[in-house]
């Protein structure tokens, strides 16, 4: 059911291998000695093991998991010109997880020719939806005009306050939009009395306020369907939520790399668009083996030590 | 005035936010007690503002210990708070964005805030290797079933997982790394989940009900005098 | 100031220079506007990456100095939010004609209830709270910020108490109740199948089993007012190897989560500032 191929004779594997494979012998070999590994060796073990493969790409192929095909395909599944609201919530810190999977999302989204409301409940959040702006719409879906195919609302102060106000009422909250246009001039959100008016929210973020509060505030009062893309430590918490509360979830680099793939699949325009979920998976590896061996290494150590200490018992 | 103001502006705003979902027309009241609470958030960014001005300037003009740093903090504060309330640099007029591409406040914000901010929690993965290697002992049956879960959902995110176990036929599927750490995420761990949720959920409604009966009233502090 | 930190000052100026000298050439072959500027902003945020990143050898001063700022900076930018957004987007618009005026925002006109009582004038609650919030910074009055924080926790109560109730307790426990037998067609059909995706039978069962005794387990491990023995022992175990599986999860999660976050920067590093990568 879910597929995450790799083939072992590209380049950047065979380095990367060979490097970690050099690093380890000598750990496991300084282990077995019992002496004291410093922690800025294994600090530049870690930082070899992710630079590797960033100087020498590997490539995967990727298939989304359940969780994340829900959410894909809930996108595919609404009709033409629906109205989507996206919220950035998130920071610069979780931009390295959270930003791809915010670009694929729009990017499928405008794809779709669905209309798009982006809000921010972190001030960071607009500032980061910028970059999409920028970097996806503005260059990918030039023809996409604000006001008409989408529009920013920005941010405001009072995390879960906003979203209280928002569920019933959004132009008390939002009287205008980013650049201070009033709500009734601008013609997407016309009809749009509430967040209930939106066929999916899909909040992007990772901290508090985030899909959480989303779900607590807007999803179950408001009986909106709540999408979420969340950095992976906050996404083992949300899978409680799925699929009743959350239709689906995004978690990490792997939900952006999956999402991305599944777009490549769907739609053959994006084969070429940069894919930095996909990209991320090598250096990703590397260093989830890396930490394994860590686990184990230390293991054998606290083995020997236990041994030597049942031996002088 | 001290404890008892502070005591039933909290009963009254709570049990109104409280009433309002069973009562709609309610619900303009309670927008706009909850646009009250947005709006004073911004006063408490201007009070965190007002605050660290004041430690910083104290600590530079009593020559404290490390005082020379507290002129960084106080110059980072003033070239943002500048560039941003006066929207230095900024392409469009005064009704643009404040972070309007171009202006000085998102140039600070892309090349100042953003890297330090990523770097700062891009080191912890440093600290978790250490730790991993250090700590991650398999000690007793309860630290071997979470290592064991570790392990999963750690190689069930990589290729590297299914190259390990991608010789399994397919009737036996839900074997493969990849496959368990999905089973791992959606059953177990979402069993756990939740039971922490329902844990929290309560623990949060019991706190929600003493401070709006004002039972609960440590957030008040302890009166001095 | 040490010898040494004189050397390693020289040095970092001096590398700093030949990176915006670097940088800026390449933006101007690329033909970027105001390339100086360019070169300089792409060296800072290197060298403030650096800086950070510098913790790992120990506690430096070029650390503290990045993280001072850090501290300056994103109390500026929260603040700048927080009152183009909310007070000059929410507030002033409420309060003053001639102020959102001024701001361009649009006038958000009251009504007169009965005659006497202008709609708009309740939004001078906020004001009052939001300045008796800020005499917290007098050592005096400090006490009467009381009153404001008094409205924030209250309001946060009210909020919580609904919102946590419902999705939190009700739909939580809700989503436990799952068919423990699912879709049966027999032993035979039972032992067929042990894909994942297989629907129903053995996976699909053993997973809602684990759902709700799990989360029934889990719980009695919270319930701390009846001794943890006998059978209701044995459900506390379960229950904490249920939660340690979501521990593990977790910190699978968390891994992969950090080891993003320095991808991320050194994806920067490399590609940004050194060019070494594309």
């Amino acid at each position: 059911m879910q597929q995450l191929t790799l083939s072992v004779f590209q380049p950047g594997v065979l380095i990367s291998l060979a490097v970690i494979g050099v690093g380890l012998a000598l750990l496991l070999r300084w282990t077995l000695q019992g002496r004291e590994v410093d922690r800025r060796v294994i600090f530049a073990f870690i930082f070899v093991s992710v630079a590797t493969p960033v100087l020498f790409p590997i490539t995967f192929e990727v298939k989304a998991t359940p969780i994340a095909k829900a959410l894909f395909e809930k996108i595919e599944s609404l009709p033409e010109g629906t109205k989507v609201m996206i919220s950035y919530d998130f920071d610069p810190a979780m931009a390295p997880e959270v930003l791809p999977m915010a670009n694929a999302v729009v990017r499928h989204c405008f794809q779709k020719n669905h209309k798009l409301v982006f809000i921010a409940i972190w001030a960071t959040g607009q500032s980061l939806l910028n970059q999409t702006l920028q970097q996806v719409v503005a260059v990918e879906f030039p023809e996409k005009q604000q006001g008409i195919d989408w529009c920013n609302l920005g941010y405001k102060a009072g995390n879960e306050g906003v979203m209280n106000v928002i569920v019933t009422n959004l132009k008390k909250m939002f009287p205008t939009d980013v650049n201070s246009t009033p709500l009734e001039q601008i013609e997407i959100l016309e009809g749009i009395q509430s967040c209930r008016d939106f066929a999916l929210i899909v909040s992007l973020g990772g901290g508090q306020p985030g899909p959480k509060e989303w779900i607590l505030y807007v999803g179950d009062p408001g009986n909106v369907p709540i999408g979420a893309g969340t950095a992976a430590v906050s996404a083992p918490q949300l899978y409680a939520y799925y699929p009743k509360q959350l239709i689906g979830l995004l978690g990490g680099v792997k939900g952006a790399a999956e999402y991305e793939f599944e777009l490549m699949q769907k739609y053959e325009r994006f084969k070429s668009v940069d894919a930095p979920g996909i990209r991320m998976m090598g250096p990703q590896t590397l260093a989830h083996v890396v930490i394994i061996a860590f686990i184990m290494l230390g293991n054998v150590a606290y083995l020997r030590t236990r041994r030597k200490k049942g031996g002088a018992a | 005035m001290k404890r008892q103001v502070p005591l039933l502006i909290t009963l009254f705003v709570g049990t109104l936010l409280i009433v309002s979902v069973f009562v709609p027309p309610l619900e303009g009241m309670q927008e706009n007690s909850t646009l009250f609470f947005d709006i004073i958030a911004v006063f408490a960014f201007f009070l965190g503002g007002g605050n660290l001005i004041r430690i910083h300037l104290t600590k530079v003009a009593r020559k404290k210990g490390d005082w020379e740093y507290s002129l960084v903090t106080l110059f980072g504060f003033l070239l943002m708070l500048s560039s941003g309330l006066f929207k230095i640099g900024n392409p469009g007029d005064i009704a643009a964005a404040v972070d309007t591409p171009g202006s000085w406040f998102q140039t600070i914000f892309f090349y100042m805030m953003s890297p330090l901010n990523s770097t700062m929690y891009a080191l912890l993965a440093f600290f978790v290797a250490s730790a991993s290697y250090r700590a991650f002992r398999a000690k007793n049956r309860e630290a071997t079933i979470l290592l064991v879960s570790a392990f999963i959902i750690l190689l069930g995110q990589t290729p590297f997982g299914t190259m390990l176990t991608s010789w399994m036929p397919d009737k036996f599927s839900v074997l493969e790394i990849p496959n368990m750490a999905v089973w791992v995420m959606s059953s177990p761990n979402l069993a756990g989940q939740r039971a922490i949720l329902i844990g929290i959920g309560l623990g949060v409604v019991g706190m929600s009900l003493r401070i709006i009966l004002g039972i609960e009233r440590t957030y008040l502090g302890e009166d001095k005098g | 100031m040490s010898r040494l930190a004189i050397i390693v000052t020289i040095c970092v100026v001096v590398l700093f220079l030949g990176s915006w000298i670097f940088k800026a050439l390449q933006a101007q072959d690329a033909g970027v506007d105001h390339y100086l500027l360019r070169g300089f902003l792409v060296t800072c945020s290197a060298f403030l990456t650096l800086a950070i990143l510098s913790f790992l050898y120990k506690d430096n001063p070029i650390y503290k100095f990045a993280e001072h700022l850090y501290v300056g900076i994103s109390a500026g930018y929260w603040m700048s939010q927080g009152f183009w957004s909310t007070i000059v987007g929410n507030l002033i618009p409420r309060l003053s004609q001639s102020l959102s005026g001024f701001f361009k925002q649009p006038y958000n006109a009251g009504e007169w209830m009965g005659g006497f009582f202008y709609t708009n004038w309740v939004f001078y609650v906020p004001v009052i709270f939001g300045v008796l919030l800020l005499m917290r910074l007098s050592s005096k009055y400090g006490w009467i910020s009381r009153w404001a924080l008094a409205f924030i926790v209250g309001t946060t109560a009210g909020l919580q108490f609904i919102r946590y109730m419902r999705s939190d307790f009700i739909e939580q426990i809700s989503s436990t109740f799952v068919p423990l037998l699912v879709d049966w067609q027999g032993i035979g059909h039972f032992f067929s199948n042990l894909s994942l995706s297989a629907t129903g039978q053995l996976v699909a069962m053993v997973s809602n089993w684990i759902i709700f005794l799990g989360v029934l387990c889990g719980l009695i491990y919270f319930f701390f007012s009846k001794e943890h023995t006998g059978l209701f022992g044995k459900a506390s175990r379960f229950g904490i190897w249920i939660l340690m599986v979501t521990f593990g999860a977790s910190f699978g999660y968390t891994v992969m989560g950090r080891v993003s976050l320095l991808v991320g920067r050194i994806t920067f590093l490399f590609r940004d500032w050194l060019g070494i990568t594309s």
